[in-house]
């Protein structure tokens, strides 16, 4: 009973602060936000407080969650692919106008010079003329308080009351410096001043000036620009272009830009190719190792198994940064301890981080490394399920190990373990921190547009133009993660056909 | 073991014990070398497996030591490692119970109530779990961008914000709980309810105390998860006191400032508590997962 007491006040607490939340979003404009986050508290509240919704009230969190941070993003994503949000178009295109707008720069010409005295427990500024003549005086001004009127009037010294005696010396100047930035000094029936530095109060000009329609004019050169609403720049006559752009929608470019452009194209294609490669033959490796070895640890002949079970796990159990980081310091050319190795066995010193395909080879070398003991785990529970009078049969009917395996062994456990291999490509597919510490995607491709390595796969080099190197082109980066998504989405449809005929086979 | 051996069993078993210690010389040699080479001197010598000469200067520096070098200069710490390994395991702790939390809750609603959409929920769940978060970078940036022009502390470069950020991935861990749940019998609440308890109560006093060993699990893979992550981090954490290890280890190791030895003092201090939390993880997920008796 005491929480009914507290409830509703605090409802209408808490809902007072996501209104004020959502006022604030939708005050600078940005629409789409506050719609999502007014759809997002109204869902909330309906939620736990209506009867009708109860179960909901336990699936809320869970499915805010996954909503939040897995839906939107996929769909946000997909609607950036066809935007040129970029480093250099960043912002609406109200923005980048306000920007321009607010650019100014001081008037050297009508600047005056200027010197701090003390006033009791005040200061006083007076204003120089260029020889050093006091022109005009304020009144006192308490600048120790850290705030400032907004205007402040001087008066010619005569008036102003006030015996102008030493300036402060530089460091006590400089330690008022944040409170008169603030100040605006307005000459009687002159230029608003405003402070230009430590020596110096000037009037501040504009740049730019606002005209209708959203153009802008230079206001020193007298050129018009007007916003481009394909291209997301503000252009003039002759086609120069303004920073900063803004963002606008460009429908398809991004993706004809992968498809079509001849320098895009072989880079992206080259990628693809690798990716996929990369991805079949971790998994093709890394299943001959763990199945080999679920086999062979599956022999009863063999004593000490836990022994060489547990030793031949260990590379799963190191976090992946940590044996990914060994490795790169591992594989150095010139002091890693397997070129060491190999220089004092064979006398050679492959380079593993400069040539492509020394390198491909190494990435593959410790991706095996990193995940067979997962396949090798996989297989050992898989084996169980085989009976063992098949092996005694086929001992008795004289064949070998080989046999065995190929015959009895492989055909058993390859249909549960395909869909687990399906995953193993996908994870693989869009296996990032692998790529991205280890060889960063290097070594690099030669004259492309845009930086791409021979080691990168379609994620890394989509991080790469979001995040990285020239430009930072968000939405190219979207579409490129677009296609990924259908590329998973294929390969999770065909894992559940998989999965679910193989129980129904059951 | 098959009644019928072949002749040459004796030969099989010696050329598969000396096999398996090739295959573990090679597999486990990168650690090895990873002890050896932080107790080196100096961040480039080439050596041996056995160091010929041990040195402390990089445990000195992992342990956030400045020390004299021979020369008579400073060296100081490159990284501050203990920061890192502070931030992500304060980082990991927060997110699991987090999630914990909130599969949890989730879990009991798909396990144990009934409401519209159930079906539909579960399917798009299973779906949305297949798409790596590792493509939605771009997005989760300017969300946090956003986030963060009005909510500061929630934004781009704090740790709050990336706590937030790791909460989306709780499908898998819904489904492990709400398996478990299901092997629970419904019986139990019912009596309670029946008792006077509401579904809250029920929830809070009866089911949870039986789930202990599944929580522990999820808390532990999520607590994994969360510190060994590191697409979602390097994007949202920029500057280098805030970074998680998973972030950070990776400086050491630039073309211009190679410091070898250093990582490698680094990752074994780091790696240590890392690792005994997953090898601890491997016998609760063995023993939580059956001790629920999770059929089939």
């Amino acid at each position: 009973m005491n929480a009914t007491f507290l409830k509703w006040p605090l409802v209408a607490g808490i809902a007072a602060a996501c209104l004020w939340l959502v006022m604030a979003i939708m005050s600078t404009g940005q629409m789409a936000w506050g719609i999502g986050a007014l759809v997002l508290f109204a869902s909330a509240f309906w939620v736990y407080l209506s009867r009708a919704s109860f179960a909901y009230r336990y699936l809320f969190p869970g499915i805010a969650g996954m909503v939040l941070f897995v839906a939107f993003p996929l769909v946000y994503t997909f609607q950036l692919g066809f935007t040129n949000y970029s480093s250099t178009n960043l912002l609406t295109e109200e923005r980048s106008r306000a920007y321009l707008l607010d650019q100014s720069e001081f008037d050297e010409e009508e600047a005056l010079g200027y010197s701090l005295h003390p006033d009791g427990k005040e200061f006083r500024l007076v204003l120089r003329n260029a020889d050093g003549e006091p022109v005009w005086v304020t009144g006192p001004l308490a600048l120790r308080s850290g705030k400032m009127p907004p205007l402040i009037t001087p008066h010619p010294p005569a008036q102003a009351s006030f015996a102008i005696g030493e300036p402060l010396p530089l460091r006590d100047l400089l330690s008022h410096r944040q409170v008169l930035q603030q100040l605006h000094v307005h000459i009687p029936n002159g230029p608003e001043l405003h402070y230009a530095g430590v020596r110096e109060f000037a009037p501040v000009n504009r740049l730019w000036k606002s005209m209708p329609d959203g153009l802008v004019q230079e206001v020193a050169t007298g050129v018009v620009y007007s916003p481009n609403r394909d291209t997301g720049f503000f252009e003039n006559a002759a086609g120069e272009r303004l920073q900063p752009g803004f963002k606008v929608g460009i429908g398809w470019k991004n993706y004809a830009r992968l498809f079509g452009d001849p320098d895009f194209r072989g880079p992206f294609i080259a990628i693809f190719i690798w990716t996929v490669v990369f991805a079949g033959l971790t998994v093709v490796f890394t299943t001959a190792v763990g199945m080999a070895l679920a086999v062979l640890l599956n022999w009863e002949g063999l004593r000490g198994r836990t022994v060489y079970r547990t030793l031949l796990f260990l590379p799963y159990a190191v976090p992946g940064f940590i044996s990914i980081l060994v490795f790169k310091g591992l594989f150095n050319q010139n002091f890693g301890e397997i070129n060491a190795i190999l220089d004092a066995l064979f006398g050679i010193k492959p380079a593993w981080f400069a040539d492509p395909l020394l390198a491909k080879v190494m990435i593959l070398i410790v991706n095996t490394w990193l995940g067979y003991p997962y396949i090798m785990i996989l297989c050992s529970g898989l084996l169980k399920s085989i009976p063992a009078d098949l092996y005694e049969a086929s001992a008795l009917a004289g064949a070998g190990p080989l046999t065995n395996f190929f015959k009895i062994t492989m055909p058993q456990i390859i249909k549960p373990l395909t869909p687990l291999l399906i995953s193993a490509f996908a994870f693989n597919f869009n296996n990032f921190v692998l790529i991205a510490l280890l060889t960063d995607g290097r070594p690099d491709f030669l004259n492309t547009k845009l930086p791409a390595g021979q080691t990168d796969i379609l994620v890394s080099y989509t991080y790469r133009i979001a995040f990285r190197d020239s430009g930072q082109d968000f939405g190219l980066a979207a579409a490129i993660s677009t296609l990924i998504f259908i590329l998973v989405a294929l390969l999770s449809i065909v894992n559940l056909r998989l999965t679910r005929s193989n129980e129904e086979r059951k | 073991m098959a009644i019928v051996q072949p002749k040459n069993q004796k030969w099989r078993v010696f050329f598969a014990h000396a096999f398996l210690w090739a295959l573990i010389a090679l597999t486990v040699f990168p650690l090895l070398a990873v002890i050896s080479i932080s107790l080196r001197p100096g961040n480039f010598a080439a050596g041996g497996l056995i160091p010929t000469e041990i040195s402390l200067e990089h445990w000195k520096l992992a342990l956030g030591f400045s020390y004299q070098a021979a020369d008579g200069s400073l060296v100081e710490p490159p990284f501050p490692v203990l920061l890192w390994l502070w931030n992500s395991i304060k980082i990991a702790t927060i997110s699991a119970f987090l999630i914990v939390a909130i599969s949890t809750t989730a879990a009991y609603a798909f396990a144990r109530l009934r409401f519209p959409f159930k079906r539909g929920l579960l399917n798009s769940m299973l779906l949305l779990q297949m798409f790596p978060v590792v493509l939605a970078l771009v997005a989760i940036f300017a969300i946090f961008e956003t986030i963060g022009a009005y909510l500061p502390w929630l934004g781009v470069e704090t740790h709050a914000g990336l706590i937030v950020a790791y909460l989306g991935g709780v499908a898998t861990h819904i489904w492990t709980i709400k398996g478990y749940f299901e092997t629970i019998p419904v019986e139990i609440e019912e009596n309670a309810k029946v008792d006077g308890a509401t579904h809250w109560q029920a929830f809070r006093h009866v089911l949870l105390p039986m789930a202990v060993p599944i929580l522990v699990v999820v808390f532990v893979l999520a607590f994994i998860g969360t510190i060994i992550d590191y697409p979602v981090a390097s994007v949202l954490l920029r500057e280098e006191s805030n970074l998680t290890l998973a972030v950070g280890s990776k400086y050491y190791l630039n073309d211009q400032r190679y410091l070898w030895g250093d990582f490698a003092a680094a990752a074994v201090l780091s790696g240590l508590p890392i690792t005994l939390v997953f090898l601890a993880a491997q016998r609760w997920i063995v023993s939580g997962l059956t001790a629920g008796g999770v059929k089939g």
